[in-house]
């Protein structure tokens, strides 16, 4: 599976560094590596979902706990929690860190990822979430860091793009 | 059975508890009851009340945790019933009040008033400790065993589709939300216990 290890090592240690210890999840191919560190990590917390929009009630939960959390899911789990962003983490600021798979962009080859791809971005700045991308592993820390810091001083959420660059490596 | 009287009468025992309640009826009425800095009432997102006591649960496992739920709310996040069962916190109590009906908006019927039995569902989603309760005595002591067990529990307390005339109060919503968020982390120091057993500190600030 051409899924990339190094970077997906790379992203969840960038998670670790910032004290991040519970991950909501649902699993997806580009996430596999990602969930299975967390999954091998004494120290986190995985959370395993049946629906992404659990995550938001989970990580507002943890957040009244004095206990940093991410969501980690893909776009299409992003699309199906918009409620709970909304009318959870925006009507009652919750800091919510959300790592966003990115699928269904250029290069997508799997026909049902395309629609969701099409319009991630574009409803992530309607919901006014700002974003950054992971797409560089040079870059990636300290991404992580800022996107997480904004969402602290801001009480809002933030999303981070896992994008195709970083995450998929061609056979 | 009136929801109101259950809530009168489980009361005493959600003093020091932390406490999430859905929208609707049972916030307006816990409320008319006394509010409590430790009681948060989630006046939206339905169907995450549930989620929401997990993640306090397993953040906090020294603490109790109780959801106070509805059918209409439970119904759009069903699934959220088998992430409960999987990870099974002993110290959480969700209570959900079946109605049968969306009594907030307009009463209109859900599918428990057709034959849809929460206790079953709980328990198909490997909830072992599930019961459904029919007068205020009941319920209580079912609360009772509930909260002095060391086992995650649902009670289905099948409630009268009545409830209080208006549903806003005059608590704001955010002023409820970091009332909430400072009881606990004063009661419990200012990070959850993820970090008392001996994880790394977690900073306050991102590096």
């Amino acid at each position: 599976m051409p899924v990339s290890q190094a970077n997906s090592r790379v992203v969840y240690e960038a998670v670790k560094q910032c004290g991040i210890r519970l991950l909501s999840a649902l699993p997806e191919t580009w996430l596999v590596h990602l969930i299975r560190m967390a999954e091998d990590d004494p120290e986190m917390k995985l959370v395993r979902l049946a629906k992404e929009e659990e995550g938001v009630g989970i990580s507002a939960g943890a957040h009244f706990a004095g206990v940093k959390s991410a969501m980690l899911m893909q776009n299409h789990g992003f699309l199906a929690s918009i409620n709970g962003i909304v009318s959870f983490a925006q009507l009652y600021r919750i800091p919510l860190v959300m790592f966003i798979s990115y699928r269904g962009h250029f290069g997508e080859r799997d026909p049902w990822q395309t629609q969701g791809g099409h319009c991630t971005e574009d409803v992530l700045r309607a919901l006014r979430i700002p974003y950054a991308f992971l797409d560089a592993p040079a870059t990636v820390e300290k991404r992580i860091a800022e996107a997480q810091c904004w969402a602290y001083a801001s009480l809002h959420p933030a999303a981070l793009l896992l994008t195709r660059e970083l995450m998929w490596e061609e056979a | 059975m009136q929801r109101l009287d259950c809530l009168r009468a489980i009361y005493p025992h959600l003093e020091d508890r932390i406490v999430v309640t859905i929208m609707g009826a049972v916030a307006a009425e816990l409320q008319s009851i006394g509010h409590r800095p430790n009681f948060f009432y989630l006046q939206h997102a339905m169907g995450l009340a549930s989620s929401t006591g997990l993640g306090l649960a397993l953040c906090l496992p020294n603490e109790k945790v109780v959801v106070l739920d509805g059918d209409g709310s439970v119904l759009m996040n069903l699934g959220g019933l088998t992430t409960l069962a999987r990870y099974k916190p002993a110290n959480l109590v969700h209570v959900v009040f079946d109605n049968e009906s969306l009594l907030s908006v307009g009463g209109f019927p859900t599918a428990t008033s057709t034959g849809a039995d929460l206790e079953a569902i709980a328990r198909g989603a490997g909830i072992e400790c599930a019961a459904t309760v029919l007068t205020v005595e009941e319920f209580e002591e079912a609360f009772r065993s509930a909260i002095d067990s060391n086992q995650l529990y649902c009670i289905i307390a099948k409630v009268e589709a009545t409830g209080p005339k208006k549903y806003v109060t005059d608590l704001a919503l955010l002023e409820n939300r970091f009332q909430f968020q400072r009881w606990i982390q004063q009661k419990v120091g200012q990070a959850g216990s993820l970090r008392r057993v001996g994880n790394p500190p977690i900073p306050d600030q991102p590096r």
